[in-house]
């Protein structure tokens, strides 16, 4: 799993049925300094995620285990939004620290 | 999933027979303002699918086999799901780097 900007959503009429109703969402991975990693996706969202949130989401099959016992085709999930981003920001600084002494 | 634009179809008489009757189609991945980005690949498609459309391709092995063929266990690492009708994106948000 892996933390995510909300950066946009895709609207899609003709898709698959086990995926109706659910909105699909533009997100960028983020590290723990919450700095991109790799190539925006597209990913469907469990727990009504807006553009900008702080999320983070599942890969894979496991993906497809979010929705509520439909098994939907999906390989990008997003199963949590995170409270609060200084938090975040504050474990990646002592990590960075600790790795800093070794 | 990622975001790809159709590119054209592939027709193959002899291939893996759970495949079905499922197209083969040509797709190049692009960045959601419509940028190609990599190489192009293939995608089984389950949504019909036409020439120049936006799609949604999933990339993961069991929802690919299940979404193009109904079963799963099939040969298949990626499917069309959906087709796009609109991408909205707040580049504000955050610069990435695609």
């Amino acid at each position: 799993m892996q933390l995510a900007r909300v950066i946009g959503n895709v609207v899609s009429t003709v898709k698959n049925a086990t995926l109706e109703g659910r909105k699909l969402m533009v997100i960028q991975a983020l590290d723990g300094d919450l700095r991109p990693v790799g190539k925006p996706l597209v990913a469907v969202d469990s727990v009504g995620a807006g553009a900008g949130e702080l999320v983070f989401w599942c890969r894979g099959k496991e993906a497809s285990f979010a929705l509520d016992g439909v098994e939907a085709p999906t390989d990008c999930t997003i199963i949590g939004i995170v409270d609060s981003e200084s938090h975040v920001k504050s474990i990646a600084t002592k990590g960075a620290t600790k790795g800093d002494r070794k | 999933m990622i975001l790809a634009r159709v590119l054209g179809n592939v027709v193959a008489t002899q291939k893996n027979s759970r495949y079905g009757e499922a197209r083969i189609m040509l797709v190049q991945p692009i960045n959601p303002d419509g940028a190609p980005r990599g190489a192009s690949m293939l995608a089984l498609d389950s949504v019909d699918a036409g020439e120049g459309d936006i799609v949604i391709v999933v990339q993961e092995g069991w929802s690919a086999s299940t979404a193009s063929t109904g079963e799963a266990g099939a040969a298949i690492d990626s499917a069309i799901i959906g087709v796009v009708d609109s991408v909205e994106q707040d580049t504000r948000k955050i610069e990435t780097d695609g």
